[in-house]
């Protein structure tokens, strides 16, 4: 495994969570000893089965959540309290529900500081850019379940963020809605390459986005496994490229690792 | 059914209710000594609007119940805020706070009537004892019920403690708070028209208990059916508000006309 490099945007290093197990006896390790890094500019994603502590590490590069040894590096300076350098998207919704779109995405500018005046143009600017002018007034209810994703991207886009972190932002979408919003993530992020750490546990769209895919164990103690490099060419659709013989090799490789994983998780939820 | 069949039927099951009545007090199945005569009471209702009687009256009452409903709501929504984000001081009041909740508030008024006097004062204290705990409840539910993920984004977006204070815990808080105003609005009103029949000089509950001291039960039906009115008229204003503050809740199965 890769300890976090000097030049990486983000990392982890040795990064262990322990939680007080549920019923109060002894500690429940979601996560034991993980180091990763995501290198300026580069799309990482991280697979692994259901419930392995995918999300506890998103939160620990947050800093949303203080890891119990182990620590987050943003552009190699130890992380303390919340990663101001990140968005976070959410795999459920975030939005907040008393505020229409507009207000949902003028809120981090308005958090900083930034005039209303200064905050409302840009905000108008960002929801064309994700393909709801017009929406401006509705309230998150009113929307539909990709409606409120672009409305989160364009709320986390808006603050200009180094590094995205993304928990399974599409994992509510339906096929179609899906595939869409990745190439839109794909086409914003190719206009000015920021660092991405990408969680998921759909292989395919693992594949289809990052330019390293990074392979967690099943929990509790989960660690990486396996790593690796997809050296598909970009720009990509994320539906035609299902179609390439390289990406079906890579797909193979990593799902021989990921597979005995996927089971013993599965096993574990049905015990 | 349609609206205005159903406000017809409506209308319609009142006007039966007050035909049983008219029949059982006329034909001297109920004694109208104890259950008045509809007649005499809309005539009382009628003198006492006429003559413009009422008006000091219901005025005091009204002034009562909205300072009990403010001051309360606005107690509540602090003091809730306050222990929701503190929980030290959620941990030491609880004991205490169950306790007053428990406690049948309403024998608190002659304790105000002694402290604040006959006047409006211990109308409005009695009330804000009322109305505090149901909006406070509400308010502490609503901190703890916001969700999670909400909080997380907007602390990710930058949001201050102030911030989130203002722009989450708040707003969050607000549904609830706006759910508990019916009760809150009808526990004012207890409170005002209690504290009245306890011993006032001036107030709907005051004319009630006059009333009621000379065996006038006529005057008495009278009363409450002016309180009664005036009940669902503030619970109507609360909805109205309600229903402009909330634009942003979900109603179930929404469309829009084309």
């Amino acid at each position: 495994m890769t300890s976090a490099a000097p030049a990486a945007a983000l990392g982890l290093e040795h990064v262990t969570c322990a939680f007080a197990a549920r019923g109060g006896q002894g500690r429940y390790i979601a996560v034991r000893d993980t180091s990763l890094a995501v290198g300026a500019g580069e799309f990482v994603s991280v697979v692994g089965p259901t419930g392995c502590g995918k999300s506890t590490l998103l939160n620990v590069a947050a800093g949303l959540l203080a890891p119990s040894s182990g620590r987050a590096l943003v552009h190699g300076v130890p992380l303390s309290g919340i990663n101001a350098r990140a968005g976070y998207m959410f795999q459920s919704d975030a939005l907040m529900p008393w505020r229409n779109t507009l207000d949902n995405v003028t809120a981090g500018l308005e958090f900083h500081g930034t005039a209303n005046a200064d905050a409302v143009p840009k905000a108008r600017e960002w929801l064309t850019r994700v393909g709801l002018a017009g929406f401006e007034d509705r309230y998150p209810h009113q929307l539909s379940g990709g409606m409120r994703k672009r409305v989160a991207l364009a709320q986390m886009l808006i603050l200009d963020p180094e590094i995205l972190l993304m928990d399974e932002p599409f994992s509510a979408l339906d096929i179609q809605t899906r595939q869409l919003m990745e190439n839109e993530l794909l086409e914003l992020w190719s206009a000015d390459r920021k660092s991405v750490l990408f969680i998921t546990h759909d292989l395919e769209e693992a594949i289809s986005l990052s330019d390293r895919v990074i392979v967690l164990s099943a929990g509790p103690e989960t660690h990486p496994i396996g790593e690796f490099a997809i050296d598909l060419a970009r720009p990509r659709d994320v539906a035609e490229i299902r179609m390439q013989p390289r990406f079906n090799e890579l797909h193979e490789s990593i799902w021989r690792v990921l597979k005995a994983e996927v089971l013993k998780g599965y096993a574990q939820s049905r015990r | 059914m349609s609206g205005t069949t159903l406000a017809f039927g409506q209308a319609l099951l009142l006007f039966v209710l007050f035909g049983i009545w008219y029949v059982l007090t006329e034909t001297g199945v109920l004694a109208p000594f104890f259950f008045g005569r509809p007649f005499k009471v809309m005539q009382v209702i009628w003198t006492w609007f006429a003559s413009g009687k009422i008006y000091p009256h219901l005025a005091i009452t009204l002034l009562e119940t909205i300072l009990a409903f403010a001051v309360g709501s606005l107690l509540g929504l602090g003091i809730g805020l306050w222990l929701a984000l503190t929980p030290l001081a959620s941990a030491l009041a609880d004991p205490y706070i169950k306790a007053l909740n428990a406690m049948p508030r309403v024998i608190l008024a002659p304790i105000f009537a002694v402290w604040f006097g006959l006047g409006v004062t211990s109308k409005v204290a009695l009330g804000v004892t009322l109305v505090f705990f149901v909006v406070f409840f509400n308010v502490f539910q609503g901190v703890r019920e916001v969700s999670p993920v909400v909080l997380a984004n907007a602390r990710m977006l930058g949001a201050s403690k102030r911030q989130l204070l203002r722009h989450i815990y708040l707003p969050s808080a607000m549904s609830w708070v706006f759910s508990s105003l019916h009760t809150a609005v009808g526990m004012a009103f207890v409170g005002a028209v209690v504290g009245e029949y306890l011993g006032s000089a001036k107030g709907v509950g005051y004319l009630i208990l006059q009333a009621e001291g000379v065996f006038d039960i006529d005057t008495v039906i009278a009363g409450i059916f002016v309180l009664t009115v005036f009940a669902l008229l503030l619970d109507f204003i609360v909805s109205r508000i309600e229903s402009r503050l909330l634009v942003w809740r979900p109603k179930t199965a929404e469309t829009e006309a084309m």
